[in-house]
């Protein structure tokens, strides 16, 4: 055998290449232990993850809860070892807390493998493993606050619409109220389910409209055009000067305020809070397409936004950005048309109420928007807490020199425009309302978004009543019982 | 059930002290012990829960066939490694209680197969041993791998996409499998002999058509081993960086081609990088192995408390998320750690052996043995995109299992070789 080596370099290159590889398997492994740490949980709560039911078999499913501990939704085990999930409040939280029965919706689903994992005294699990019993799987205690969920499910009354609350500076969805809804309780599901998914059924019954509705923003999305004024020219925007007759002309276009009122002269702090159509429409024609799309971007149109449970997109279609759809449309560029409209808030536009709320909440909180969520903490059956969700920046929708022209506009749509429903609040509001256009011959649906206190905001609410008309008459008072009984109680 | 999740965590515990075990080298029997311990309390979790008696008469025969296994060879060659056949043993262990959970039938096959190649790849040693005219036929290797793969481009059966098996009488066979050990062989008697610029270009050639034939039967994980294997190869036999580095510019060019000009490429590539996008398709696959581990945890739910038959092709491919799933992540990394031992003492023996054919081939089989593991591993955790190759020893497969078994014991030839050569000069 040949024992020489003629090349001695290939022992030190063998240990070379095996601390590459090790190098490549060590980080396998980290990778693999990352994600048995941090992603597991949300890998596993994904609806199509079929192992999860299987953990009912052991488990009986937890409560949830409000944040003041009321129950929103328990599992009550009958002589025989029958479960029934039961919601005390019907129809009040169901689609926030969705239903567990027929598919599972909201909390439920959000919330689906923390209700099904028990963290309770080990020795009891022993014990009810040998006993062959279940143990009692963990609560979820939520942001949400019953008498702000009441309240504003009153105020909506009969009528279809969302109710949205939030707390600007953390995130946390204190409301969420949408109508109609349904009994979320497993006897009446059953019961109502066949009407509720029939083909014939057009109330939506099912639908969670505050964050799966999409709607016509109308006059509430003169925020961002203002916005994009106040971007384009920081110091001079408030010049801007418009004379109006309640009925705007351009080429062959025409914009109308709302029901023809003719708001006379008016600066732009005034055409906002008087909600002043033609005023915005001419002041959407001196803003820069480009930018005013890469506003929306950045305000999270088209895009996915930081929330856990499903939700539609909100789109803005004007410049619809790529150079392919611009090729599309015959004349290359935007119509004028399109312009005009999308400045008020119609033509394309489309905006889910979270959505809304979500940038309302950013102005509240000096242009950063924290992240939406509904479950606070997860505890034991014992009250001990298994995981804390903590609020969450999402990021920088605006400066906060931005936010604070806003607030000053939003301020004076209160004291002197639109929002007279607020005027005599004894905190001082700031909002927008809306009143958009959905189908000619319809009433508006109405709008209300905004916050208070103005000067140190506590709540953000933002509220659509379908076919509800004027957003200053119809939204605002709801808006107002949601701060009343959030500020006052 | 608690005293099924005490089995679990005791197990884990137990399979925990094995890595030390190894390190200290002189722990083998209580390896063996460990292992037979691990083996009898699957086996009773898998009888307690079919109450099948098939079930204890297969145990009773792998455990003759392990014990046979771990004293024959030990009385047979006497210089044996012991640790490599242990470890040998605990991968087909692990394989057969994962693949009796998942398919009865399936096990008993496999274990037949692992029978019938441990007797098959017997004198394998003792032919190393022997007979060193193993290196004068290098061009033999090499013809002879191309072959086979071009029989199978040709002739084969598609599964997967990809084409890689040959039907004989009934009976498929993965030529692929093979021509990994003849390959190796090849390039080591190649550069045994020189390693001139001529040399290399001819060697070359050879390995490059080897790759395009894998990649052409649309086995890329194939194509990526054979690759990689070749490269580090040559660099051993070269220390050229130049070689090295070149080589991996020009894999990067041809992976990137091979993106470009294969649908297939592409899909796996998009369910790698966002496997939810397309949950009910080409994301299935990945995302239920995902479901799997993730679920499954760091202790695992415990052998029939999981689905993993949820996972397409879980026997073969995905059968690390089927271990992590079941027997939970903690024995998964143990599996791997036990893989990456094996890996490291395949590199010890290179380092150790004097002449270069037997050094590139420890070497060379040592990187297609890891490269295989990193590449299953990874594909199933979504570390890498997922290539489709087997992981030795454990997944279901009668041509995977022959070919580890030979390639395992050409090491353990190489190792009896070194430990007589020593004796000799001793004495």
């Amino acid at each position: 055998m040949k024992r020489a080596n003629p090349n001695p370099n290939a022992n030190r290159n063998i240990l070379l290449i095996t601390y590459v590889i090790m190098g490549a398997f060590f980080g396998l492994m980290v990778y693999f232990c990352h994600f048995l740490f941090t992603d597991r949980e949300e890998v596993m709560n994904n609806s199509y993850n079929a192992r999860l039911d299987q953990f009912s078999d052991r488990v009986i499913r937890g409560r949830i809860l409000s944040s003041d501990g009321q129950v929103l939704a328990q599992t009550n085990v009958g002589e025989n070892g029958e479960e029934l999930r039961v919601y005390p409040f019907g129809n009040l939280f169901a689609h926030v807390v969705g239903h567990s029965t027929k598919g599972k919706t909201g909390l439920e689903s959000l919330g689906n493998f923390y209700l099904l994992s028990s963290h309770g005294n080990l020795m009891e699990q022993v014990f009810h493993g040998l006993a062959d019993q279940k143990n009692q799987g963990d609560d979820i205690i939520t942001t949400l606050d019953v008498g702000l969920q009441h309240t504003a499910y009153l105020a909506l009354g009969d009528r279809k619409g969302a109710v949205v609350a939030m707390e600007p500076d953390t995130g946390k969805i204190l409301a969420m109220v949408s109508k109609p809804d349904y009994d979320p309780n497993p006897m009446s599901l059953d019961a109502s389910w066949e009407m509720l998914i029939s083909s014939n059924n057009d109330q939506g019954q099912l639908l969670n409209r505050a964050t799966q509705g999409l709607y016509p923003p109308g006059s509430i999305f003169k925020i961002v055009t203002l916005l994009e004024a106040i971007r384009e020219n920081p110091e001079g925007y408030l010049d801007f000067h418009f004379d109006c007759s309640g009925v705007f002309q351009e080429g062959p276009y025409t914009i109308r305020c709302y029901q023809g009122t003719a708001h006379g002269s008016q600066d732009l702090g005034q055409a906002f809070a008087n909600s002043c159509n033609g005023a915005f429409a001419s002041l959407g024609l001196t803003l820069n397409p480009e930018s005013m799309d890469q506003l929306t971007r950045q305000l999270l149109f088209h895009s996915e936004l930081p929330l856990s449970i499903p939700y539609s997109k909100s789109s803005y279609n004007v410049a619809a950005g790529s150079l392919l759809e611009k090729l599309a449309t015959s004349a290359g560029e935007v119509s004028q048309w399109e312009v005009l409209q999308s400045s008020i808030g119609q033509g394309k536009t489309l905006v889910s109420p979270i959505h809304f709320a979500m940038i309302t909440s950013a102005i509240a909180n000096g242009g950063i928007l924290m992240k939406p969520y509904l479950i606070d903490r997860v505890q034991n059956e014992a009250g001990e807490e298994v995981k804390k969700f903590l609020p969450e920046g999402y990021g920088s929708l605006m400066t906060a020199e931005e936010s604070g022209k806003l607030n000053e506009r939003m301020v004076q749509v209160v004291t002197e425009g639109t929002g007279s429903a607020l005027r005599d609040a004894p905190y001082q509001a700031a909002g927008k309302t809306g009143s958009a256009e959905f189908e000619t011959g319809k009433e508006t649906h109405a709008w209300f978004t905004g916050y208070a206190p103005a000067e140190d905001p506590k709540l953000v609410v933002t509220v659509i009543v379908e076919e509800g008309g004027s957003g200053g008459r119809t939204a605002a008072p709801i808006a107002r019982a949601m701060f009343d009984q959030y500020l006052l109680r | 059930m608690i005293l099924l999740i005490a089995c679990y965590t005791f197990f884990n515990f137990r399979f925990f002290a094995y890595p030390d075990l190894e390190r200290k080298r002189l722990m083998c029997s209580r390896q063996n012990q460990a292992m037979f311990l691990i083996h009898l309390l699957a086996y009773l979790i898998i009888y307690l829960k079919t109450e099948d008696t098939r079930v204890l008469l297969f145990y009773g025969a792998q455990v003759i066939f392990f014990l046979a296994y771990i004293y024959l060879y030990r009385l047979f060659y006497r210089n044996v490694s012991r640790l490599l056949v242990n470890n040998a043993c605990l991968l087909m262990c692990v394989g057969l209680i994962i693949l009796t959970r998942l398919s009865f039938d399936r096990a008993v096959r496999q274990f037949i197969v692992l029978a019938a190649a441990a007797v098959l790849t017997w004198l394998i040693p003792l032919i190393i041993d022997h007979v060193w005219q193993l290196s004068r036929i290098g061009w033999f290797y090499g013809i002879l791998g191309l072959v086979l793969l071009a029989l199978v481009w040709i002739l084969g059966s598609t599964t997967f996409g990809a084409q890689l098996s040959l039907e004989i009488k009934g009976v498929s066979f993965q030529p692929s499998e093979f021509v990994k050990i003849t390959f190796v062989f090849f390039v080591a008697a190649m550069f045994y002999r020189s390693t001139d610029f001529r040399t290399v270009i001819a060697t070359t050639a050879v390995a490059a058509l080897h790759v395009l034939i894998l990649v052409a039967s649309k086995d890329l994980g194939g194509g990526l081993l054979f690759f990689i294997t070749y490269l580090f190869m040559l660099f051993i036999a070269t220390s050229k960086w130049l070689y090295l580095g070149g080589g991996l510019l020009g894999g990067a060019g041809a992976a990137f081609l091979a993106y470009q000009v294969f649908p297939h490429v592409q899909t796996r590539v998009a369910a790698w990088a966002d496997p939810w996008a397309d949950i009910d398709n080409r994301g299935y696959q990945i995302t239920q192995s995902l479901f799997a581990m993730g679920t499954g945890g760091w202790f695992g739910l415990g052998l029939y408390q999981g689905m993993p038959y949820k996972i397409p092709v879980v026997e073969k491919d995905f059968i690390f998320a089927a271990i992590s799933e079941e027997l939970g992540g903690i024995f998964a990394l143990c599996v791997l750690l036990i893989c990456m031992g094996c890996f490291l003492q395949f590199m010890m023996i290179a380092g150790s052996m004097q002449a270069v054919f037997f050094k590139l081939i420890a070497f060379g089989l040592g990187v297609v043995y890891i490269t295989q593991v990193f590449l299953t591993v990874g594909g199933v955790t979504k570390f890498i995109p997922s290539t489709g190759v087997t992981l030795p020893f454990v997944s279901y497969g009668g041509s995977s299992i022959l070919s580890t078994f030979i390639l395992f014991n050409i090491i353990q030839g190489l190792y009896i070789l070194k430990r007589n050569e020593e004796d000799y000069e001793e004495s």
